[in-house]
């Protein structure tokens, strides 16, 4: 009975639910642990600022406020991308994830810009330990997006050539928790680190 | 009559007609509503930096971020509509996280600042 329960099974496993979306699923909620503790230790280090700019100096809220409007719609054209791809519908799925991908590398481009406008008015990466735990956590969630871009953009080469081992749906609903998982990530930082004050 | 995310979910997961709306939960109409309300929370707290909130500043922009961090987990990443394991794989390394965390931030006395 087992076997012909495993034989019928979508996902050819035991449990009767997706080996890869589980250890996704598992892979996100250890990633909680990692910026948990980058967040943690810019908050603890934010006001200690040395002879450097303070969170109020340099922060451009308007344009950081842009940049996260637009994370934010990402992932909007993300999850229509996975609902495209649970259709069959391989046109408008390799669009959204370009778009996506487009969406991201918007953010990233903003974050480089703030990023040199930082440095440029004397916050360097250890000018003090309020820059060095906020170029930390930044930098490893601009790395994050940085590589999901690099996933879309994979997906969508790899999906024109209709080689995308498995299933094809699962692969781009794969790539779409991770990126949510950023988004939700930066939803935490710009409310803890950019409209909190010291 | 407006419609609302709720209305354009979908939760019984044994019907097959519509294909992957029903499989995973909403419409298209129903992510762009979630978005339109994702977009209108981030406007009230990008507000909260011109108004002055007085005391409800902190607690306000604190719950429209939880508000924002589980509807975009539980509509946009469909943990909601998905086998409750995943929930479980994932609010346990969250809330491991926030423990932890919360309790390495009192060891500093970080929230007596």
């Amino acid at each position: 009975m087992a076997e012909t329960a495993v034989a019928h099974d979508p996902h050819g496993s035991s449990t009767g639910i997706s080996n890869v979306k589980l250890g996704m699923w598992l892979f996100l909620g250890s990633e909680c642990l990692l910026f948990g503790g980058l967040i943690s230790t810019y908050m603890l280090y934010r006001g200690r600022v040395a002879n450097g700019p303070t969170p109020e100096q340099i922060y451009d809220i308007p344009f950081t406020s842009v940049s996260s409007f637009v994370l934010l719609m990402s992932s909007l054209t993300m999850v229509l991308a996975v609902s495209a791809a649970h259709k069959k519908d391989d046109r408008n799925t390799n669009l959204w994830l370009t778009i996506t991908a487009l969406l991201g590398a918007t953010f990233v481009g903003g974050q480089v810009y703030e990023f040199t406008a930082f440095y440029n008015e004397g916050l360097g990466f250890t000018t003090s330990l309020f820059g060095s735990s906020f170029y930390t956590l930044t930098g490893f969630h601009g790395v994050h997006v940085t590589v999901g871009i690099i996933m879309l953009l994979a997906l969508v080469a790899i999906n024109k050539r209709s080689s995308v081992p498995g299933s094809k749906s699962e692969t781009v609903e794969m790539v779409g928790l991770y990126w949510h998982f950023v988004d939700i990530v930066w939803i935490i930082i710009f409310t803890l680190v950019y409209l909190i004050p010291v | 009559m407006t419609t609302t995310p709720a209305d354009t979910t979908q939760h019984d997961h044994g019907v097959h007609d519509s294909g992957a709306q029903a499989e995973h939960g909403m419409s298209t109409r129903g992510y762009v509503n979630i978005a339109l309300i994702l977009a209108a929370i981030t406007a009230l707290e990008v507000s909260t930096y011109y108004v002055d909130f007085g005391p409800l500043f902190l607690p306000s922009l604190l719950i429209m971020m939880v508000v924002k961090f589980f509807m975009v987990v539980s509509y946009f990443m469909h943990l909601k509509f998905d086998n409750k394991i995943f929930s479980w794989m994932f609010y346990a390394g969250l809330f491991l996280a926030v423990g932890v965390y919360v309790a390495a931030l009192s060891t500093f006395h970080f929230f007596l600042r």
